[in-house]
């Protein structure tokens, strides 16, 4: 069990990597090497209700709640989608709802990815994030029932 | 013959270049290079400048006003039909009815055409290759009416199976319930460019009207829906340097008058009582509610401009790149192209083996190279070929062959980063 990091120091440590970056490739090729990384889901939760949708690429979220915390899976079949979902997980997967759903994710703007922000069809951060705090809103009021 | 006047007698794309402004700017550090023609053009000077001008002097709501604004627009407007009827050689400018776009011409027809002529147990035919834009319209229609939509197959280099009793082509699927055929005249995802006159022929003997989408094939090809004897031809203004938001519909005279209306309105109208409305000729019938005037004035101006610098010249130079390009893309790892039709329009789509498509454009934006990626809104085209989508490529007039080769470059180190 690693020891627990808030959400803030989780970004802390993405945006202090992508610090040590001076060009768009390096950014990219880190991101590319998170989504090779990222454990492939497995296949009972490729189902259609766990896609996100809004994304040009197929997204795969699930999500499980233990102990009060929100703990995220993800796949893609595009692996750059991937990278950037990992990212997500990483900061954001093993917190409380109510955390989650306060998470402001600066790092996004700070590694300068916001354009993958942007609410177009082709890429989905904006709609990961939305899942995922989806989850974590429906988590909370089952905690709250 | 085409005239050879404006810019020069032979095809000078660095001038042609210096017309576009946008083509000046850079993107992520790097000057621009857009290869998504298909989606939209980009905009000459004279199509920025004619909106600008349009506001500045003489913007008016048209046909009903007496003041000299009101008579200047719609005088503009009315030009803008004639150049219409022009470009796709129409024999009257009341043939041409103003729209938003290919969608909504082929909307219009499916809301009026086709519920007073579809009934049960009809048959529309499409293609395997259609937009969805030439694809849901009928299956609304077909469900409402409890028609049949039957699909034109394809090869596996993307053209149509014209005759093929296995299979199961065109001329078989022909039968005397057909009422419509709707085709792509040339397709947005693989770029064939589809026997048209053929399909419109046979569709005839059958006793069926055809509707043309030339929303990709107006801007490449020479447009003659006489000699092409369609029923129905619509397109956009976007896509042939003009602005967004105007296209048109022809139609035939006689179908056009016979049609029901499609929206009411004013405009529309020739008398409004509480008891019965009558409406107004064609083309008028169709086009309820203050248009776009602006941007419909303005499409004049594209197609002057395309006239001037000589559509012939244009798809020369097009096809030249699209060799090349076709060519180049041989040397990159991995790459397939999806559409490998005799007769294409300069667009190439490709997958890349093990790549997802979307990958290869965020790489590709990263180095200022404007592609799609995607399903193209032709889902069901994917599906044949058994891919989640495609990259395209797709030229216009203002693109070069140093620009094919930053493609190629580009796409070989998205290609390494990915590895």
């Amino acid at each position: 069990m690693t020891e627990y990091k808030t959400i803030e120091e989780r970004e802390e440590e993405i945006t202090d990597d992508f610090s040590l970056f001076d060009s768009w490739e390096e950014k990219y090729e880190y991101i590319i090497d998170l989504g090779k990384k990222l454990a492939p889901l497995e296949e009972q939760y490729k189902q259609e209700e766990n896609i996100i949708k809004g994304c040009q690429s197929t997204v795969w979220l699930v999500s499980d709640f233990k102990d009060g915390k929100v703990f995220y899976k993800a796949d893609s079949d595009a692996v750059i989608v991937k990278g950037l979902v990992s990212m997500l997980i990483k900061v954001l997967s093993g917190h409380e709802p109510d955390k989650i759903l306060n998470a402001k994710l600066d790092f996004i703007k700070d590694i300068g990815m916001m354009t993958h922000l942007a609410q177009t069809r082709s890429n989905g951060l904006l709609s990961m994030v939305k899942q995922i705090k989806n989850y974590a809103l429906a988590y909370k009021s089952v905690k709250a029932a | 013959m085409e005239t050879l006047t404006a810019i020069s007698p032979t095809f000078d794309v660095n001038a042609i270049r210096e017309l576009f402004p946008v083509l000046n700017r850079e993107v992520k550090n790097q000057l621009l290079v857009y290869l998504d023609n298909a989606a939209t053009s980009q905009k000459p000077q004279v199509v920025i400048d004619a909106l600008s001008h349009y506001y500045s002097n003489y913007n008016a709501n048209i046909h009903r006003g007496i003041h000299t604004l009101a008579e200047e627009a719609t005088a503009a407007y009315e030009a803008t039909r004639n150049s219409v009827k022009e470009f796709i050689n129409a024999p009257y400018s009341d043939e041409i009815i103003f729209t938003r776009g290919t969608t909504e011409g082929i909307n219009l027809v499916a809301y009026t055409w086709g519920r007073k002529n579809i009934n049960a147990g009809d048959e529309i035919i499409i293609s395997t290759m259609e937009h969805h834009s030439n694809i849901v319209p009928w299956q609304i229609l077909c469900e409402e009416k409890k028609a049949i939509l039957k699909v034109i197959p394809i090869n596996d280099d993307g053209e149509l199976l014209m005759d093929d009793p296995i299979a199961i082509g065109y001329k078989q699927l022909l039968t005397p319930k057909t009422k419509l055929v709707s085709i792509v005249h040339a397709s947005n995802a693989l770029g064939t460019i589809n026997p048209v006159k053929e399909i419109i022929d046979a569709a005839h003997k059958a006793g069926a009207l055809v509707l043309v989408d030339g929303a990709q094939s107006s801007v490449h090809l020479d447009i003659d829906v006489q000699e092409m004897d369609c029923d129905f031809f619509a397109f956009s203004g976007h896509k042939v340097y003009g602005p967004t938001g105007a296209g048109a519909l022809y139609g035939k005279k006689k179908i056009l008058e016979e049609m029901p209306v499609f929206m009411g309105g004013g405009e529309m109208i020739k008398e409004v009582t509480f008891k019965k409305t009558t409406y107004a000729a064609l083309p008028y019938k169709y086009e309820a509610g203050t248009p776009n005037i602006a941007d419909t004035i303005v499409l004049k101006v594209a197609l002057d401009f395309i006239k001037e610098t000589g559509k012939k010249l244009i798809r020369n130079h097009e096809n030249d790149l699209l060799k090349y390009a076709t060519e180049q893309m041989q040397t990159v790892p991995g790459l397939r192209i999806i559409g490998n039709a005799k007769n294409k329009v300069s667009l190439i789509s490709f997958v890349i083996k093990n790549i997802h498509p979307q990958d290869i454009g965020v790489l590709l934006d990263n180095q200022g190279i404007a592609v799609r990626t995607g399903h193209h809104c032709t889902q069901p085209l994917m599906e044949r070929f058994g891919i989640p989508g495609t990259v395209r490529a797709s030229f216009a007039m203002y693109n070069t062959k140093e620009e094919v080769d930053r493609l190629i470059k580009g796409l070989q180190k998205a290609i390494k980063m990915l590895a």
